[in-house]
């Protein structure tokens, strides 16, 4: 609802694209585009000027994508405020992953329209564009209002409504002890406190796994397989194609050196991302190019790191090992119809690991299924019986709760009542806009309900 | 009617609470002014409980201090019990009650409002407000006369078709021992206003000589007494302990026994009653599982014998009254002096008010108090120097002084009430500030000490002590961020034997005054220029550095929610004319007419949309033109 805050959204239609563009206004907009992105030229950005360089995540360091990138100083924008505006690669992780890196720095998700209002509150345009965006902005509320009337019979709403009222069971407790100081309440309560919060927090953790998985309903996951050459990952691949006929796509990569294949398995969608190209030498140029291939690796939701069996671990397999350090990866071990002659070091790294025989095929069908329940988590794959957290602005608002009850759990050491008052408070404000609640009243009546109050 | 040729700038109706504190401030920002009471005995007269303040309540009387107003002054003068409530909690839910000897409280106030230039006071029942052609004119009293006035400002508290209840049996009443006021309340139904019904209630008055208080529990007050007003050096009144006794199991049958006859529960009271001060009969048949409810025995004043046990007040019939009172341990012999009673009145929906609490639909009539649906003294106080201000501002041709959700207490209040209406008597609780941590008790005066020497209402004198202090504030904050210790050798040994070892050389005062483990007078003995602070700028600068994290971060939210509380919706606009609103936004905005984008936000079913949407509507100038 803040009118002078940065605002940002992917303005390029949704769905894999050729080219993704996050656009971002408002007085942050500088600082954001200092932030993630680094023009090769390593200088400042240059108002109204194109300039290429690298998206990475500011926190890890990490490098998310090779991109464009235009800052626009006010007023000449379309908004009349500071705009940034980063173009990447068009494939949806990529985006959702600047996005969210973007949403990172202390930007809000705009709302549908909020650009042109901005554009029309700032004088840019004229009174009969603004009534078309006023009834823009009726129209999609209304849709949104549907989707969300929708989710109210659904499991949702129920969920949010029991996270709301874990909170105001306990928020009301801390405020009656604020409030109430001479009306003999007893001590006070915080079991009674913290295990309300603590079935917030679950509620909450399940809806963002379910959120996670709404989207991988939706979009899919993409398996990367990584291994040294002759470990079997050719075959594994071809097994795991042949296996499926319902090949989706053949993107054969263009500077990626990257083979991707599209197979469905119980109806989820698996991009399997192979680095074909991949191949060993002592050649240090050959080297840089096996790690180019594995800065593909924080792109994939879960990598398969392939092992021969047959023969002893190596320096090779080691060198694959290192940098799958903090990757989700499965130790597929293949060969094992031969001698083994293969052990696997820091077990406990891997989430799981399958031994098949890739040319005879055992273990196949354990393995895509093992992929396909580390993603999906609830029984079963109908979506329409877990809780798809499909709005990435409901996500945001369940994030931005959790944090606050991450607060409130550090703050518990101190018992500053007011100070855990204003976590729990912030806490169902956010959960409050998924639903569009606000609690002041229901907190008051929570408190005259469960307490004898008064004098 | 005979018309008096006197014509006055404002006319206050109502002095009680509210109605003093209006009356003050429009006559001391120069306004002709007289204030009309049904009872010149009952002058600020503490109806119910005799004390000023509690959580929230506390921050509203140093709020009314800062701005000029009567109510801490006057408590401070005539408190016989002063404490500080959540001492072990944090600043912002810190809060000052006192006891008041409620006959010397009413004489002081009366003694003020006599000595006070521009005042008239006058004993007389205002029947109806005097309107030409739909404009406000003045009032017509039941004696016959007419007084002509530009802005009037109704402050009737229980007062309007007042209806007692003592078991079956009601008469009409504005108080115990008082007249109600009729005919005001038809006038204003009449004149298109939502007129409601609302009640609330009052424990019996014992009588002390009977009670065995050697079978009570003992609470003092805090020794010295802190004063509520930042004018007040020191409490000179002689201090009195409470006593805090218990009902029991006999007394809870007791009173199930009377339930038959109990106006309450046989359907004769209509209006609806404070769920936070329920009469004790509801609380037996809410909670049937509490085994004992609690009441403080409060001292009515020094030279009586007349006692108040709070939260027992009850509309039970007088034998269930006697039995039930007499059945608490230490009170087995009690005499009630004056029965409990409930009370019912007329309220005028406050959804109908603007921000300045000026009614929407007849412009220079202000309502403050009871008869906008609040409960307490101090909600009556807080809003009678609002209207009386903002009555005084009309007069002289300004903008009202509207103060924001951020600034004070008493613009939560407001803006509650204007913007959500009440259908229960409304309260004040620190819950239903966003902003708590930047609304507190110690920095009232840096809030709004401002404000109220601008409107003329703080003296000079007042106001230079203010500015010393907040100078001496602001040095001491850039000290303490400037200063670094050297780890002399006394330094190093008292930081050793506070088992610090992990402190620098060079680490800033301020950097230590963060810590958790570190407080204000802790640095005094680390710095022998802290040692010089007096305790009012310690506790404002250990209050503003401990917290600074989470006080910027407040500060950061009012700063972004700004542009909707300032943006203005003029009282004209047709919001059917919008079209791209929803029928049901539609509607909550006509009803409400919010005075401002952010008044509209709060309004429950007014989406983000609709608020985007209205921003546009807003802009363009002429909008007008959206009507087809």
């Amino acid at each position: 609802m803040y009118i002078r805050d940065t605002i940002a959204a992917v303005s390029t239609p949704p769905g894999n694209g050729g080219i993704g563009i996050i656009r971002i206004s408002g007085d942050l907009a500088a600082t954001v585009g200092h932030t993630v992105f680094k023009p090769v030229n390593d200088g400042g950005l240059v108002s109204h000027r194109f300039y290429f360089g690298t998206i990475s995540d500011t926190s890890t360091g990490e490098k998310i994508d090779e991109a464009m990138s235009v800052f626009m100083r006010a007023p000449r924008t379309y908004t009349r405020e500071d705009v940034l505006e980063l173009h990447c690669h068009g494939g949806w992780l990529v985006v959702e992953r600047v996005l969210a890196l973007v949403l990172s720095c202390g930007v809000r998700l705009a709302e549908p329209g909020e650009f042109t209002r901005r554009a029309f509150l700032n004088g840019r345009i004229d009174l009969v564009q603004a009534e078309a965006v006023m009834d823009i902005i009726a129209s999609k509320s209304e849709a949104a209002l549907q989707l969300a009337q929708r989710q109210r019979e659904g499991i949702l709403s129920r969920r949010i409504e029991n996270v709301r009222s874990c909170l105001i069971r306990s928020l009301a407790l801390v405020e009656a002890y604020i409030d109430f100081p001479d009306d003999d309440l007893g001590e006070t309560d915080v079991t009674s406190i913290c295990s309300s919060v603590k079935e917030a927090q679950d509620i909450i953790s399940d809806l963002l796994l379910t959120f996670e998985e709404g989207r991988i309903m939706r979009d899919g996951i993409s398996v990367l397989i990584v291994g040294k050459p002759n470990a079997g990952k050719s075959s594994l691949l071809n097994r795991l194609l042949n296996e499926n006929r319902a090949i989706v796509t053949h993107i054969p990569g263009t500077t990626r050196d990257i083979i991707e294949e599209t197979i469905s398995f119980e109806g989820l969608s698996i991009r399997l991302l192979d680095t074909a190209g991949i191949r060993h030498t002592d050649d240090l140029v050959e080297q840089e190019g096996i790690s180019r291939a594995l800065e593909k690796i924080p792109l994939a939701d879960i990598v398969l790191a392939v092992f021969d069996t047959s023969r002893e671990f190596s320096q090779e397999d080691q060198l694959i090992l290192e940098a799958l350090a903090g990757c989700r990866t499965i130790a597929v071990l293949n060969k094992t119809d031969l001698l083994e002659r293969f052990i696997l070091p820091d077990e406990e790294r891997f989430v799981s690991i399958i031994k098949i025989a890739a040319l005879s095929g055992a273990g196949i069908d354990l393995l895509k299924q093992t992929v396909c329940r580390l993603f999906l988590h609830s029984a079963g794959l109908d979506s329409r019986e877990s809780v798809a957290l499909s709005k990435a602005r409901h996500r945001d608002a369940l994030v931005s709760a959790e944090l606050s009850l991450r607060h409130f759990s550090v703050g518990l050491r101190d018992r500053n009542l007011e100070l855990l008052a204003l976590d729990l408070r912030n806490a169902l404000q956010a959960v409050g806009t998924v639903t569009g609640q606000t609690a002041t009243d229901e907190v008051l009546d929570q408190i005259f309900s469960s307490f004898c109050i008064g004098k | 009617m005979i018309t008096c040729d006197q014509t006055y700038d404002v006319i206050v109706v109502g002095a009680g609470h509210a109605g003093c504190e209006a009356a003050l401030a429009s006559s001391r920002m120069g306004c002709r002014t007289m204030l009309l009471t049904i009872n010149l005995d009952a002058i600020a007269l503490m109806s119910c409980n005799p004390s000023i303040g509690g959580l929230a309540k506390g921050h509203l009387v140093k709020e009314i201090d800062a701005l000029g107003g009567e109510m801490a002054k006057n408590i401070d003068a005539t408190g016989i019990q002063f404490r500080i409530l959540n001492t072990k909690k944090g600043p912002a839910v810190r809060a000052s009650r006192a006891q008041a000897d409620k006959q010397q409280y009413r004489l002081r106030m009366k003694r003020v409002l006599e000595h006070q230039a521009n005042l008239d006071l006058k004993q007389d029942e205002v029947t109806s407000l005097y309107l030409e052609n739909g404009r406000l004119q003045g009032v017509d009293l039941r004696s016959g006369i007419r007084y002509l006035s530009q802005t009037v400002v109704v402050t009737t508290g229980t007062f309007m078709r007042g209806l007692i209840h003592i078991g079956l049996n009601h008469y009409p009443g504005g108080r115990a021992g008082d007249q109600p006021s009729v005919g005001l309340s038809d006038q204003l139904r009449e004149l298109g206003f939502d007129v409601g019904r609302l009640k609330t209630g009052t424990p019996a008055r014992l009588d002390a000589r009977s009670i065995d208080f050697s079978q009570l529990e003992t609470q003092f007050g805090d020794n010295p007494p802190q004063p509520f007003s930042f004018s007040t050096k020191e409490i000179t009144m002689p201090q009195l302990p409470c006593h805090i006794a218990y009902t029991n199991q006999r007394s809870h049958d007791i009173i199930r026994s009377g339930l038959d006859r109990s106006p309450l529960y046989s359907g004769i009271i209509e209006g609806i009653g404070p769920r936070y001060c329920p009469s004790i009969e509801d609380k037996v048949v809410r909670f049937p599982d509490k085994e004992r409810h609690q009441t403080f025995i409060e001292p009515e004043g020094i030279d009586t014998i007349e006692v108040y046990p709070s939260g027992m007040s009850t509309s039970l019939p007088i034998d269930i009254q006697i039995a039930f009172y007499r059945s608490i341990v230490g009170l087995e012999r009690v005499e009630i002096m004056r029965p409990a009673y409930a009370i019912e009145y007329d309220y005028v929906d406050p959804i109908q008010l603007h921000t300045s609490l000026e009614t929407k639909s007849i412009s220079n009539l202000f309502h403050a108090g009871q008869i906008n649906g609040t409960s307490g003294y101090e909600e009556a106080a807080g809003q009678g120097l609002i209207a009386g201000i903002n009555a005084a501002l009309r007069v002289k041709g300004c903008e009202p002084l509207v103060l924001g959700r951020s600034q004070a207490y008493i613009g939560v209040m407001i803006d509650d009430l204007v913007t959500l209406g009440t259908k229960e008597p409304y309260r004040m609780f620190t819950s239903r500030a966003e902003y708590r941590l930047l609304l507190r008790e110690d920095n009232a005066d840096l809030r709004l000490r401002e404000i109220g020497y601008q409107l003329g209402l703080v003296s000079d004198q007042e106001f230079a002590h203010f500015s010393e202090k907040k100078n001496l504030i602001n040095d001491e904050l850039e000290r303490i961020a400037t200063t670094r210790l050297v780890n002399s050798d006394f330094q190093l040994e008292e930081l050793a034997r506070r088992g610090l070892h992990d402190i620098q050389k060079g680490t800033t005062l301020e950097h230590l005054l963060k810590r958790s483990d570190f407080c204000y007078s802790d640095l005094a003995e680390l710095d022998p220029v802290s040692r010089e602070t007096i305790p009012e700028i310690r506790e404002q600068v250990e209050i503003q550095t401990k917290y600074r994290g989470y006080i910027d971060r407040q500060l950061e939210q009012v700063e972004q929610a700004k542009k909707l509380e300032t943006t203005r919706i003029p009282i004209s606009l047709d919001y059917a004319s919008v079209k791209s609103l929803t029928t049901e936004v539609r509607e909550k905005l006509s009803k409400s007419r919010p005075d401002t984008l952010g008044q509209a936000s709060r309004i429950p079913g007014v989406t983000p949309a609709a608020i985007s949407i209205l921003s546009i509507a807003l802009k363009s100038s002429s909008w007008k033109e959206h009507v087809q």
